[in-house]
C-alpha cells in the first residue's frame, strides 16, 4: 500500500492531502500542469488549422500526415496533464486499459478502412450491375 | 510532471514488532469507482473508434452531393474547438479549488465550464440546422450519414455531460464537498477531458482531412 505525498506543497493544499489518499483517491492535480497541458493543446490545435486554413503542404498526403502527427502528439498531452495518465494510477490498470483499448482500435480503424479500400476497388462494376439485376 | 511522488514509510512502525506475514492494514481499493469509470470510458472509446472507422470508409462517397471541402467552415470548426478546450481548462481550475476544498469557487468554475459547452453545442447546432437547411442533411449520401452520426455522438455525450454537471452543481452546492461529491467530481473530470479528446480525433480526422483534397 503506497501512498502519494507532494513533496512540493503548491497552494497549500498538500495539508489535507496527507495521508491514504482517502478523499478523491485521485492523482494530485496541479495549477501548472494544466496551464502547461492548456498552453501545448493549444499549440498543437492552433499549427494543424493554420496549416490547412492556409493552403496546406506540398500533397494533401504529406498534410495529412502531419496533422495526424499533430493530433496524436496532442492526443497524448490531454491524457498525461488533463486526465492524468501515468504507469502508477491504480497499480497500472488504467495504463493497461488504455493499451488494450489502443490496440482494438487501431485494429478497427485500420482493419476496416483497409479491408473496405480493397473491397470496393475490386468490385467490377459489371458485378453491382448483375446484382441488380438478380434483385426481386 | 515536476510533481514528485514519494512513499510514505508504514513499514518502520512495524519493523520493530514481530514478523508479519499479513498486512495490518486492511487492503481496500483506494478508488475502484475510478477505475471502474476509466474501464467505461475505454468502452466508450471503442464506440468512437466503431463510428471513426464508419466515416473513413464512407467519408468519400458523395453520391453527387457535396463534399468535405465545400459544406465545412473551418473557422467555425476553430471556435467550437477553443470553446471545447477552454471548457477543459476550466474545469482543471475547478478540480483545483475542489481540492483546496473551496466551495463556491469552485462552482463558479463549474458553471464557467458548463457555460463554455453549451456554447460548443449551440455552434454544433447552429451547424447542423445550417446543414439540413440547404438540404444537406444526413440523407443526402453515406458522406453526410456518417458525418452526423459520428459528430452528433459526440455532441450527445456532451449535452449528457453538461446535465450531470448540472446535477453535481446542486448536489455539491446542498450536502458539500463530502467525499462522494469529490469522487463524483473526479469521475466528471475524467469523462469531460476525454470527450475533449474524442473532439481531437473529430476535427483532424472529419473537419481537417475532410477539406483536404
Amino acid at each position: 500500500m503506497s501512498t502519494h505525498t507532494d513533496l512540493i506543497p503548491q497552494d497549500g493544499h498538500a495539508d489535507d492531502h496527507g495521508h491514504h489518499g482517502h478523499d478523491t483517491g485521485a492523482s494530485h492535480s496541479t495549477f501548472k500542469g494544466y496551464m502547461t497541458g492548456f498552453v501545448l493543446s493549444v499549440i498543437l490545435t492552433a499549427i494543424p488549422f493554420w496549416i490547412v486554413m492556409s493552403g496546406g503542404l506540398h500533397t494533401s498526403g504529406m498534410t495529412a500526415l502531419v496533422i495526424l502527427a499533430f493530433a496524436a502528439v496532442q492526443i497524448v498531452v490531454h491524457m498525461i496533464y488533463f486526465l492524468h495518465m501515468n504507469s502508477k494510477s491504480e497499480g497500472g490498470w488504467t495504463l493497461l486499459a488504455l493499451i488494450f483499448t489502443i490496440v482494438l482500435v487501431v485494429i478497427t480503424l485500420s482493419g476496416s478502412i483497409w479491408v473496405m479500400y480493397h473491397l470496393d476497388h475490386n468490385m467490377m462494376p459489371s458485378m453491382m450491375e448483375q446484382q441488380m439485376k438478380n434483385m426481386p | 510532471m515536476s510533481d514528485t511522488h514519494a512513499h510514505v514509510i508504514t513499514s518502520d512502525a512495524n519493523s520493530a514488532g514481530p514478523l508479519q506475514f499479513h498486512l495490518t492494514h486492511e487492503h481496500h481499493p483506494e478508488n475502484g469507482t475510478l477505475l471502474g469509470f476509466w474501464m467505461y470510458l475505454m468502452s466508450d472509446c471503442l464506440i468512437f473508434a466503431c463510428l471513426f472507422a464508419v466515416y473513413g470508409v464512407l467519408g468519400r462517397n458523395y453520391a453527387g452531393g457535396p463534399s468535405g471541402a465545400e459544406v465545412f467552415e473551418l473557422p467555425l470548426v476553430a471556435v467550437n474547438t477553443s470553446m471545447l478546450l477552454l471548457s477543459s481548462i476550466t474545469y482543471g481550475f475547478g478540480i483545483l479549488e475542489m481540492q483546496r476544498n473551496r466551495l463556491r469557487p469552485m462552482l463558479i468554475w463549474l458553471a464557467i465550464t458548463g457555460l463554455f459547452g453549451a456554447a460548443f453545442l449551440s455552434l454544433e447546432m447552429y451547424e447542423f440546422l445550417h446543414l439540413i437547411h440547404e438540404g444537406n442533411g444526413p440523407q443526402r449520401s453515406a458522406f453526410l450519414s456518417s458525418f452526423f452520426t459520428l459528430v452528433g455522438t459526440h455532441g450527445l455525450h456532451v449535452t449528457f455531460g453538461i446535465v450531470w454537471l448540472i446535477t453535481l452543481m446542486v448536489q455539491t452546492g446542498k450536502l458539500g464537498l463530502t467525499p462522494e461529491n469529490k469522487r463524483r467530481l473526479m469521475c466528471l473530470s475524467m469523462f469531460w477531458h476525454f470527450l475533449d479528446v474524442v473532439w481531437i480525433g473529430v476535427f483532424t480526422f472529419v473537419y481537417l482531412m475532410g477539406v483536404l483534397k
